[in-house]
């Protein structure tokens, strides 16, 4: 049973992303990423870890949401996305790091054979139960970082895209640049 | 054929590579986000696999960490988004020459 699931998943979570990356369409990119990351907190049930897969679909709806909302004010969805092709010295690359990282991947598992488990919290216990018993004894201080660099990013976020939202940058710039050379021709 | 942790490896190592290729292959800003999404997902996959397989809850703890750092990568690069938008009136890559020698 769970074999079926984690083939149905993985097949179906590759797809998808494939499409995201490769389609010309902005919208339909969009869509597979967002379906693409549901799917991957399927997986996350499958292992078994069920509080990680609510966070990942909490988290990633209102991520994706957000990138939805600014597709949709960038590009036309009807149009595809204007874009060059890659040269050889970029598939070049790709092929090589690929081939890197398989490397990795394959031999990774015969190098951690004997990593024994450190943290496991209570035996017997839910898993939101033990994430919130290690997370707030041994992972305290990541936690309460991360709770800071989140409020920095959301105090950037403000910053960069609020600042004079009322007035385009790039047109008041525009208008300076008007300004002086009709202040040039009256001289 | 029952499932080990080389499975959940090679799914996530394959997502890693499909998000690689959307990074280098993307001239789009807004589609180079999706795929830094992507390759984070795929690391994600493979903590909470190893996690999971050996017991250990340091992979999950960290990839919730690596969650909200994708969060905030959001907020921040939508934020410079926007301002690149402003300023150049597109969103290509190739436009980006301010720096150039």
């Amino acid at each position: 049973m769970e074999a079926i699931a984690f083939y149905v998943f993985a097949v179906l979570i590759t797809a998808l992303f494939l499409v995201t990356v490769f389609s010309k369409n902005a919208l339909y990119a969009m869509s597979s990423l967002a379906a693409g990351m549901v799917l991957i907190s399927g997986i996350f049930f499958v292992l078994g870890a069920d509080f990680l897969g609510a966070v990942q679909l909490v988290v990633y709806s209102g991520a994706v949401m957000a990138l939805y909302a600014f597709g949709m004010m960038f590009f036309d969805a009807t149009k595809d996305v204007k874009e060059k092709n890659p040269s050889a010295k970029t598939i070049f690359l790709l092929s090589g790091a690929s081939a890197v990282i398989l490397v990795v991947i394959f031999s990774a598992p015969q190098i951690g054979r004997n990593i024994k488990a450190l943290v496991t919290g209570t035996p017997g216990a839910d898993n939101p139960h033990v994430i919130g018993e290690v997370l707030f004894t041994k992972y305290l201080i990541p936690f309460e970082v991360a709770a800071v660099m989140l409020l920095v990013a959301m105090i950037a976020g403000i910053i960069l895209a609020g600042k004079k939202m009322d007035v385009s940058l790039s047109e008041s710039e525009d208008d300076l640049v008007d300004e002086a050379s009709e202040l040039k021709e009256q001289k | 054929m029952s499932l080990t942790l080389t499975h959940y490896l090679i799914l996530s190592v394959i997502l890693f590579v499909i998000g690689m290729i959307g990074v280098i292959r993307r001239k789009n800003l807004l589609m180079l986000f999706f795929a830094t999404e992507i390759m984070l997902n795929a690391a994600n996959v493979a903590l909470v696999a190893l996690s999971s397989y050996i017991g250990d809850l340091t992979g999950q703890l960290f990839a919730l960490f690596i969650m909200a750092i994708a969060a905030s990568e959001v907020a921040v690069g939508l934020g410079l988004l926007i301002l690149v938008y402003k300023k150049q009136g597109t969103l290509d890559l190739d436009n980006l020459t301010l720096l150039k020698g």
